[in-house]
């Protein structure tokens, strides 16, 4: 349906490389629910935890930057209709954190990531393993500031950028695939950019 | 759409008429999408202005001179048109009169004031005693979003405290605070609701950051913060 009079922008960044209602940032917006956390690296850890909350594995800064470092460059889409294209990360892809804590195989479908903060999303564990995801500690070749998820985030790009979630501490395994924070208030449990699974029934 | 009334010399309102419109709760948002002849579409998110129950929902619409969308919808958008809305959407930065238990405290950046002020109308509507207070940063006097508005309810509710601070106003004309938000302004207004208060903060990033500190450090639980940012492509933007 045509809005009458509208023309529109038209400077060539609707290409297919975006995925549908997207259009490109010249920045690099931060969005939030609340205020952004800062924990000291001495107190950080990541872990990954049974359905039960107990420890399967866990490493503390250094142990966690010395599972040893991939880079990605990919563009990302938040829910909010921008995106950007060639973002440059260093992290720990989650393929490698599994096989670090001795995991060949995941002990449930899911999992929820939870941060600092209190924020949490889901999602289904072969989402992201095969290098889908990774926890990320640097982007654009510098460390990953606070209020863009800093120290680490978990980058899953091909989702929307809710799912990468900012702050992350571990991921908890679930046989169900419970919602998570955005997940709970409107949006879409998977996040799919390419299906605009923004909201919940998309 | 309805009508359009302007708030500032760029800032307008837009009320709809929406079949069907659910309702909503006060802090969420629209998406608005306009559609080109040749299929190219514009989608951006515009936070409702309108209190539930009240004519509508309305939009309050900042121009920006680079935007995409809100040049359309300030300056193209005649009544009787008609445009594909959805929503209201959003779940986490809503403040609903009859499920609060503390008081609210609200600090806003420019255009950010939008979703708040849908909250202060909703408080009003329902009648609420709960004791709340806005904090608002503008640049200018001129600039200040619904500032009559504001002032009726300041006036009508001495449950409800108003302070409006301009960064770039030199004018005699203000007797008001200036400058940027500081811990001193935000304490007084905590003091003022007397224990922990129920907090939104919404603008810019930038500001968004600072108040949140300041919020923490007038000693506002983490948890007790909820923000929205208008970054350059957020809601209220283009």
């Amino acid at each position: 349906m045509a809005t009458r009079g509208f023309k529109g922008m038209r400077s060539g960044t609707q290409s297919k490389r975006l995925p549908p209602g997207q259009h490109l940032a010249r920045d690099f917006p931060v969005l939030s629910a609340g205020p952004t956390p800062h924990t000291p690296l001495g107190e950080w850890t990541f872990t990954l935890e049974d359905e039960d909350g107990e420890t399967l594995a866990s490493w503390d800064w250094e142990e966690f930057r010395a599972l040893g470092a991939t880079e990605v460059t990919t563009d990302i889409h938040c829910v909010t209709r921008w995106s950007k294209w060639n973002t440059r990360w260093r992290g720990v892809t989650v393929d490698r954190i599994f096989e670090a804590a001795g995991l060949d195989e995941a002990p449930a479908p899911f999992v929820m990531a939870f941060c600092d903060g209190g924020y949490t999303t889901n999602l289904p564990v072969e989402d992201l393993l095969e290098g889908k995801a990774m926890v990320a500690w640097d982007y654009d070749d510098e460390p990953l500031e606070p209020e863009h998820g800093g120290p680490a985030r978990l980058l899953v790009p091909h989702l929307y950028f809710w799912k990468s979630a900012k702050w992350v501490r571990g991921l908890r395994f679930m046989e169900d695939n419970e919602p998570g924070f955005w997940e709970t208030h409107g949006y879409h449990s998977y996040g799919d950019p390419w299906s605009e699974q923004r909201y919940d029934g998309d | 759409m309805v009508s359009i009334r302007s708030e500032t010399p760029r800032v307008k309102t837009i009320r709809f008429a929406v079949p069907h419109w659910p309702g909503h709760l006060a802090g969420q948002h629209a998406d608005v999408r306009l559609t080109a002849e040749d299929g190219y579409r514009a989608e951006r998110s515009y936070s409702i202005a309108s209190p539930p129950g009240a004519p509508g929902p309305e939009l309050t619409v900042e121009r920006l001179d680079d935007g995409e969308v809100s040049p359309f919808l300030t300056g193209q958008l005649r009544a009787g048109d008609t445009i594909e809305l959805r929503g209201p959407i959003g779940g986490h930065f809503v403040w609903s009169a009859s499920e609060a238990r503390r008081p609210l405290l609200l600090v806003a950046g420019g255009s950010g004031v939008v979703p708040l002020m849908c909250m202060l109308r909703h408080r009003r509507l329902s009648g609420s005693l709960v004791p709340a207070a806005l904090l608002y940063s503008c640049r200018t006097r001129e600039e200040v979003i619904y500032r009559h508005d504001l002032g009726d309810i300041a006036r009508g509710d001495p449950r409800f405290t108003l302070r409006i601070t301009l960064t770039r106003e030199a004018s005699t004309a203000w007797s008001g605070p200036s400058g940027r938000i500081d811990l001193a302004m935000v304490r007084a207004l905590a003091e003022r609701l007397g224990e922990t208060a129920d907090c939104f903060v919404c603008g810019r990033d930038g500001f968004v950051e600072a108040a949140s500190a300041l919020l923490m450090q007038a000693g506002q639980p983490a948890e007790t913060i909820r923000t929205e940012r208008f970054g350059a492509t957020g809601p209220l933007t283009h």
